[in-house]
């Protein structure tokens, strides 16, 4: 993988995921090693995203790289007008790798075509968010044992959540029985269905949360706002449907384990987070081991 | 060709040698010059258009002197004009008649539907792949968002 730009979940292959999650098991075990003391990481954040820009930052210098950029556009040339491509060019002459979050869809893609150094896509609008996918693979395979043959739900917005969708379209290399759980309003778009329909794979759809509970050995929350709702009364009706509390989780397999991309609002109560199947604050940890792994797989330090 | 088509397309005179592109739709005319770059062109060119046809009720034409386009340069054309017929002339002979063939991949034709992208953002061309033919659906390589007869416009 060394120099391929991760923009899309799609531009790695099923061998080179798997290969990138064996790497961050690695790293969990040793995430303090100096192997990329002599590299330059640049953040490039367009838009504020102070988890994944401290992750990936925390991942960079936890392995010895030293890393520079900007947090958000104001306080970068763009605020002057100028465009991506003469930042990306400018850039690419300062760094060995670049991490880039962008408001426009595409702009990544885009970036990675004009950079002299690789790009990693921490983002793109509504686009894509490739580590987000991949550090929701790696919590998937650490608490199943494997990524094969699992029931996995998916509660709350599946129509405007781009995990979700990156998500699914993932899995689906791995014959999973989906069972997505969410208002009418806001069900999984047919184009992801459609992925799911030409791997032979089965999906559940529901609006009813407790009936799946039981069922799976992920449940994947995710949070429903308020602005996706052109009626307000509709969102009043549904923003309660979709919340978890720790007295729904009583029947519930031995291995089912919560995950949520975080940050979480209201659905789930803060009484699950002291169950030991709620894991979305480890979920949040692993993303530091996946993007060292990026990191260094794609910075040729590690095969 | 018929009695009455020939009529009607000598309205426009003929040429010897070259490309006609018959059966434009009228408002597409000035978009097909522009996307075969022939804003520039050296050599004779006729164009006509909102001219009657039985098929189209409006049709456009454009005879091209001395050019003979490459198959995937024409085929360009047919994501404005996907009714066009190409007549290739010698020495004032028809010597083939063609549809145009929607191509694989279309850049910079095509503006991408999506207000987010980074291709409405930034000066930047746009690139599709075409992933179905018959109802013309194009993804966006930058984007991944599909663009689709209904919500299709030119840049």
């Amino acid at each position: 993988m060394k120099n391929k730009s991760l923009v899309s979940i799609n531009d790695f292959t099923r061998e080179e995921h798997i290969r990138i999650l064996e790497l961050a098991g690695a790293f969990e075990k040793r995430p303090k090693q100096r192997i990329l003391q002599d590299f330059v990481v640049a953040t490039l954040f367009f838009e504020p995203s102070t988890r994944t820009r401290l992750s990936f930052e925390s991942a960079a210098t936890q392995l010895g790289a030293k890393v520079i950029g900007f947090t958000d556009a104001a306080s970068s040339s763009v605020q002057k007008g100028e465009s991506l491509r003469d930042t990306i060019l400018t850039v690419s002459n300062y760094c060995d790798i670049i991490v880039m979050r962008h408001p426009k869809e595409g702009s990544a893609r885009f970036a990675s075509e004009v950079s002299k150094v690789p790009v990693i896509n921490a983002g793109d609008g509504a686009n894509q968010h490739p580590t987000q996918t991949l550090l929701d693979m790696y919590s998937i395979r650490k608490t199943q044992g494997s990524l094969d043959n699992l029931n996995i739900a998916f509660v709350g917005d599946l129509k405007y959540g781009r995990t979700v969708h990156s998500l699914v379209q993932a899995l689906c290399h791995y014959n999973t029985t989906f069972h997505l759980v969410s208002p009418i309003e806001l069900k999984l778009p047919s184009a992801v269905k459609m992925d799911i329909k030409k791997r032979n794979l089965v999906y559940y759809q529901s609006t009813d949360i407790h009936d799946v509970i039981p069922k799976v050995d992920i449940l994947y929350m995710t949070r429903i706002q308020k602005e996706r709702f052109s009626d307000p009364l509709d969102y009043e009706k549904v923003k309660n449907a979709y919340v978890l509390r720790n007295s729904m989780l009583e029947d519930t397999k031995s291995n089912l384990k919560i995950m949520h991309p975080l940050p979480r609002v209201n659905e789930i109560t803060s009484d699950v987070d002291e169950n030991p199947k709620a894991y979305y604050f480890t979920q949040a940890l692993n993303g530091v081991f996946v993007r060292q792994a990026l990191l260094a797989s794609i910075l040729g330090v590690v095969d | 060709m018929e009695k009455k088509d020939l009529r009607k397309e000598l309205k426009v005179s003929a040429i010897e040698n070259g490309t006609v592109i018959d059966h434009i739709p009228s408002k597409s005319v000035f978009q097909v010059i522009k996307i075969l770059n022939l804003t520039e062109y050296q050599n004779q060119l006729l164009i006509a258009t909102n001219l009657d046809s039985q098929k189209m009720g409006k049709k456009g034409i454009i005879k091209v002197s001395n050019k003979f386009f490459k198959s995937d340069e024409i085929n360009k054309i047919s994501l404005v004009a996907p009714t066009a017929t190409l007549i290739i002339i010698k020495d004032f002979e028809v010597i083939e008649k063609k549809k145009v063939e929607v191509p694989g991949y279309a850049e910079n034709i095509v503006k991408c539907f999506n207000p987010n992208c980074i291709t409405n953002n930034e000066d930047i061309a746009t690139k599709f792949t075409v992933i179905d033919k018959k109802d013309l659906k194009l993804r966006c390589h930058y984007c991944e968002k599909i663009t689709a007869r209904d919500n299709i416009s030119f840049r």
